[in-house]
């Protein structure tokens, strides 16, 4: 609707300014110069003023029609780019986990903003073009009418204006690029230098950054006079042909005159004609160099809305907490098809209620057993099973129901305290409070200035590492899991914290707790402590137990030391 | 929060521009300008030259509407057409207007030139200043500010001068040229042109105001959408596994509406703005015929200056919506100017020497004379500290967040100067010192490893640019480095990818305690790191601390019982004061604020050893 709206604005446009220089024309001949001509009869009052209402009435249509046309086209464009951005983000929290692996969050964000904005750019000279393309057709035919020879000059000259614009968006293009790629390497520079000022103070380096960012700086500037040079060299050029068109124009049109052919009020018109026609046509050409890169991002875009949604499909009811690994295996997709295992063949009981520990060297496939337990994705192998289910037939929302993780990487939205910690949901006051002290959360959320109502995140206060780790483990709790996992999300959290929150989480027990630890500690408490190695259980046991396998020992004798 | 001591100071969130007059309204634009002119000697070169150019190209452009009054008038008359004039007036033009191609081009490159040295010698020499002012001024919350001010302020006045600035200049004479010539034919309806373009300024410049708003608030619209979406992708895993995604998807298509209705608010003012002023043309040209032709006869306007006047409304069309959003450009431009010029003016504290008295050799001394530090904003993070290092000790510091024990030895390092009392290292008062000779006895290895982007090696060698391979070898064996070298992909070509991001936390480590080797400093000082450091490379840390640590005297800011258990000595810093010095095994019974520490050391990590 909108895009027709705006067209027909176009056409209206054009069909405005040709009339526009017809009226000049006219009152050329029919007011100005029988009007100051200084004999024969003076025009009459009544003729002054319809030509000047003439003037008026097209000139005020010829700007109403330009309204009209920008505001439609913008409302076009701007309504194609809320669709785009709607259907990109839902399918980036359809599409399954693997999806995110494989692209970084820059580029979703990148995929959502600019390149949708790219996209979008070519409507703009699509439709600026149709408004183009109608007003020189008008413009042609009123010149062919007042004399073919005018018409002539015209398909000279704009021709070579309109291969002149496209030379010169073509020429710039290039240099524009780097020019463009020099201001990211400068401003890279400055980034890099002045976040790490301190190391460049204690080496002394001051120097050698000044010159390695004087050295950026010459580049760019070398690159940006290029784009000046190219322009300086095009844009009098184009600015003066028309001007030269018109001086052809009163050439040809004195002759013409002379021979009795036109009168100087159909000069005047293709002069006005000539003058006006000229913009347009410079702004086409510098539309239409975003063509090609508009196409690229709208190629980016349709590959990701390309991507399947995974299956949402929510099964059965979860009865107990029983948690199963039956034969389980697992390669990230991303890897490609001969991705070494991460997981094999790995099979485990957990009664509801037990405590386990997760201990292992870093990429001996804690983190995803844990990421298969919450159904962020499918195993290549075998099943997991939540009393009984799979928990592929729960669908990442049922099993939410059931387990909630908690990550090492925890994640506020920039929200109140409350929000982050109900999602939206309605929990009652005591609730928040008794699961606040339980993580050990309560003395600093009811020290923050609006208490549990404080913002937090990037325009709120700032929470420290640990205190994020404990809000992320309450936000858990307060799901009332069967089954809670804890993937080193106590990491950030002082030692003393740390052991009272694992101890108020044994007294108030009934769920089954799945901890990835790294601190004796924190292991130390465990009923059962798994000791994963190259993606198989290796040994299981009290860590008492386990102390007995050598690799298990070197390894507890390192977390020892980097405790202490 | 503040870079000179990350954990211990909280300062003010806001960046406090105390020294920068709230708006430039105050100092008023002329000022900036000769401030700024003053402050970039590129500007001053060949200006004269370059506005005699632009004033000639501004005039070519009134060869046109010259030219259509005199063959009008003169050659298609009512005395018959008369060829010879037509053509002689047409080729006159046709080789001015050539030679004012010509023209353009040179002053257009000119004036190119001329904006792109000034920017780049404003840049370097702000990023030069930047780097020489002390660390007191290169707070965590200024930070992204200050390098705003050597890319995006820069960025902002290249706008300008790319466009803004031109605009002004040929803008200014194309109006003053029209209206000249204009009233050479007719002041009358010069006059009348003024006064009905009047109301159109006001106009404009509120249309231009609030459109400048409307698309702020747009700017605003899309980080906060930009926020949205980005929570939610780098929340995902969450997002998935509390079943939020449906609460999610509505939050990100709320924004995205908000955006497109801002967006459509500033889409009003981009399809007022240029018809408007079209439409203002169209008047004045009605109205100039209008009184032209009824009054015209009585002042002696002849139809082809009447004709050419038409030519001329037009030509101030464009000039006119050109000032209008060149002027809010302008003083977003000189805003950031401003801004540039005030670093300039920041004073550079740490006076850097080229000679000094001699430095002893092998490990140093360290004295503190009642050394007190305040921040430029907020109080006094150090209260008269004094304290005395015989050489070749080791020294722990340690004390609570904000205690003020990071900003001590920074101040040892010379990152910044005491604001009263002395330093002394070797005997030598750090601020006599020559900057070579501190630099190569005195060495600090902060907390987060920064490296630069480039290989292990290069990173390492930044250490002493000049020292050979051999001899960064050589540093790298002394700590014992050399099984992990040999396990890194390519060696010490390893690429370290940006700040160091491809090398783990710990391997960012070793990098900076074999810099600190290969400059072989008298004193060492160590921040300590507080984060998990994966227990391999722990390992390995270990060993190569202590072998750099051999035959130095040493300085750790101290995160862990470990290193106050080795140390010689321990200094107890509590709100800015020195509390307690002593060795460990004297602290740990004390009674005082060493003893309550260690037993919290103790009780967590060492349960029942």
């Amino acid at each position: 609707m909108a895009h027709i709206l705006a067209a027909m604005g176009a056409n209206v446009f054009a069909v405005a300014v040709v009339g526009f220089t017809i009226v000049i024309g006219r009152v050329t001949d029919e007011v100005i110069l029988p009007g100051l001509s200084g004999e024969g009869p003076a025009v009459s009052g009544r003729t002054v003023l319809s030509g000047m209402a003439a003037l008026g009435i097209v000139g005020l249509v010829r700007g109403l029609s330009i309204m009209v046309r920008r505001w439609f086209n913008m409302m076009a464009v701007a309504r194609t780019q809320r669709t785009w951005r709607q259907s990109l983000t839902d399918r980036y929290l359809d599409a399954p986990m693997s999806f995110h692996w494989e692209r970084p969050a820059g580029q979703l964000l990148a995929h959502a903003d600019a390149d949708v904005e790219v996209a979008t750019s070519m409507l703009m000279p699509l439709a600026f073009s149709v408004s183009v393309v109608a007003l020189i057709v008008v413009s042609l035919i009123s010149l062919l009418v007042v004399h073919p020879l005018f018409a002539l000059v015209a398909l000279v000259l704009f021709p070579t204006l309109a291969v002149l614009n496209r030379r010169f968006t073509k020429s710039i293009e290039a240099p524009a690029a780097r020019a463009q790629a020099e201001v990211g390497r400068v401003s890279s520079i400055a980034h890099e230098s002045l976040d790490g000022v301190l190391v460049v103070k204690t080496l002394g380096r001051q120097d050698q950054e000044v010159a390695r960012f004087a050295e950026a700086a010459a580049a760019l500037r070398e690159e940006r006079i290029a784009v000046g040079r190219l322009r300086a060299n095009y844009s009098p050029v184009i600015y003066s042909l028309p001007n030269l068109g018109i001086l052809a124009l009163l050439l040809v049109g004195t002759w013409l005159f002379s021979q009795g052919a036109v009168t100087l009020g159909e000069m005047v018109r293709a002069m006005a004609l000539f003058s006006i026609l000229s913009l347009p046509m410079e702004i086409l050409g510098f539309l239409f160099q975003m063509i090609p890169q508009s196409v690229v991002a709208q190629d980016r875009i349709n590959k990701v809305l390309a991507v399947d949604p995974e299956s949402t499909v929510v099964g059965g009811e979860v009865g107990s907490a029983i948690v199963d690994f039956v034969g389980l295996s697992f390669a990230y997709p991303t890897d490609g098809p001969q991705a070494p295992l991460v997981l094999e063949n790995l099979s485990l009981h957990i009664d509801p209620g037990e405590t386990v520990a997760l201990v292992g060297s870093t990429g001996a496939g804690k983190s995803t057993l844990v990421a298969l337990l919450a159904a962020l994705m499918p195993p290549t192998e075998g099943q997991v099973l939540l009393g009984g289910v799979d928990v592929q037939d729960l669908g990442s929302e049922g099993t939410a129901a059931v387990v909630a993780p908690v990550f090492q990487e925890t994640f506020l939205f920039a929200d109140s305290v409350r929000q982050n910690l109900t999602l939206g949901r309605d929990i009652p006051e005591g609730e928040l409070q008794r699961v606040l002290a339980l993580v050990e959360a309560e003395r600093f959320v009811s020290e923050m200035p609006q208490g549990i109502d404080t913002v937090v995140g990037e325009r709120g206060v700032t929470l420290s590492g640990g205190q994020r780790q404990r809000l992320a483990i309450a936000r858990g709790l307060l799901r009332r899991p069967k089954v809670l996992v804890l993937d080193d999300a106590t990491s950030a959290v002082d030692p003393t914290i740390e052991a009272a929150i694992l101890a108020n989480l044994r007294a108030h027990g009934g769920r089954t707790l799945l901890v990835v630890a790294h601190r004796l500690a924190t292991i130390r408490l465990a009923d059962r402590v798994l000791f994963l190695e190259g993606g198989r259980i290796a040994a299981q046991g009290t860590h008492e137990e386990l102390l007995a396998v050598p690799a298990y020992a070197a390894l507890a004798q390192a977390y020892e030391k980097a405790g202490s | 929060m503040t870079a000179l001591d990350g954990r211990d100071v909280a300062g003010p969130e806001e960046e406090p521009e105390a020294r920068t007059l709230a708006s430039i309204d105050e100092v008023g634009a002329l000022a900036v300008l000769r401030r700024g002119v003053a402050a970039s000697p590129e500007l001053q070169k060949g200006l004269w030259g370059t506005a005699v150019m632009a004033l000639a190209v501004a005039g070519s452009k009134l060869l046109l509407p010259l030219s259509i009054q005199l063959i009008l008038d003169l050659g298609l008359g009512p005395d018959g057409v008369r060829f010879s004039w037509v053509l002689v007036v047409s080729l006159v033009s046709a080789v001015l207007v050539l030679g004012s191609v010509f023209l353009g081009r040179a002053t257009y490159f000119r004036l190119v030139c001329m904006a792109e040295n000034v920017l780049m010698g404003l840049r370097v020499r702000t990023f030069a200043h930047l780097h020489r002012l002390s660390l007191a001024d290169h707070t965590a919350a200024r930070k992204g500010v200050l390098t705003a001010r050597v890319t995006s302020d820069v960025e902002t006045l290249t706008k300008f001068a790319q466009w803004g600035a031109i605009a002004w200049i040929i803008n200014l004479f194309q109006i003053a040229g029209v209206l000249l010539v204009m009233a050479f034919y007719s002041w009358q309806l010069t006059l009348l042109t003024v006064a009905v373009h009047l109301p159109l300024i006001p106009m404009l410049r509120r249309m231009q105001r609030s459109q400048l708003k409307a698309y702020d608030r747009l700017r605003t619209r899309v980080s906060d959408t930009m926020g949205v979406i980005s929570e939610a992708v780098m929340g995902m895993t969450t997002v998935r596994g509390y079943g939020y995604r449906k609460a999610t998807k509505e939050a990100i298509h709320e924004a995205v509406d908000e955006q497109y209705q801002q967006q459509m608010r500033a889409a009003r003012y981009f399809s007022l703005v240029m018809p408007t002023t079209d439409i203002f043309g169209v008047m004045a040209i009605a109205s100039v015929v209008g009184a032209g032709v009824w009054w015209g006869g009585s002042w002696g306007l002849s139809s082809g200056e009447l004709i050419a006047f038409i030519f001329l409304v037009n030509l101030l069309l464009n000039p006119i919506t050109e000032l209008g959003e060149v002027l809010d450009q302008t003083q977003t431009a000189l805003a950031g100017w401003w801004k540039i010029l005030d670093v300039l003016d920041t004073p550079v504290e740490i006076s850097e020497n080229l000679t000094g008295p001699a430095l002893p050799v092998g490990p140093l001394s360290v004295e503190a004379r009642g050394v007190e530090f305040a921040y430029r904003e907020g109080g006094r993070v150090l209260h008269g500290i004094d304290v005395d290092l015989p050489a070749g000790t080791s020294v722990a510091v340690v004390g609570e967040t904000g205690s003020g024990k990071t900003t001590f030895v920074k101040l040892m390092a010379r990152l910044a100067d005491p604001t009263a009392g002395c330093l002394l290292v070797g005997g030598v008062d750090l601020r006599q010192m020559a900057t070579a000779d501190r630099q190569s006895a005195v060495r600090m290895v902060p907390q987060d490893g920064f490296l630069f982007d480039s290989s292990v090696g290069e990173n390492i060698r930044f250490g002493r640019p000049e020292a050979s391979l051999d001899e960064v070898e050589a540093a790298i064996d002394v700590l014992g480095l050399r099984p992990w070298v040999n396990g890194l992909v390519e060696g010490l070509a390893t690429p370290v990818g940006e700040r160091g991001e491809s090398l783990s936390v710990g391997e960012r480590q070793l990098v900076a305690l074999a810099r600190a080797q290969l400059a072989n400093p008298g004193l060492l000082i160590l921040d300590e790191a507080t984060s998990a450091v994966d227990p391999e490379t722990e390992t390995t840390l270990e060993r190569a601390l202590e072998r750099l640590a051999a035959g130095r005297t040493t300085l750790s800011v101290a995160h862990r019982l470990s290193t106050a258990e080795r140390a010689d000595l321990v200094l107890v810093f509590d709100r800015g004061n020195l509390v307690e010095q002593g060795p460990h095994e004297v602290l740990k019974d004390a009674g005082g604020i060493y003893q309550g520490l260690y037993a919290s050391w103790l009780g967590n990590t060492r349960e029942d050893d």
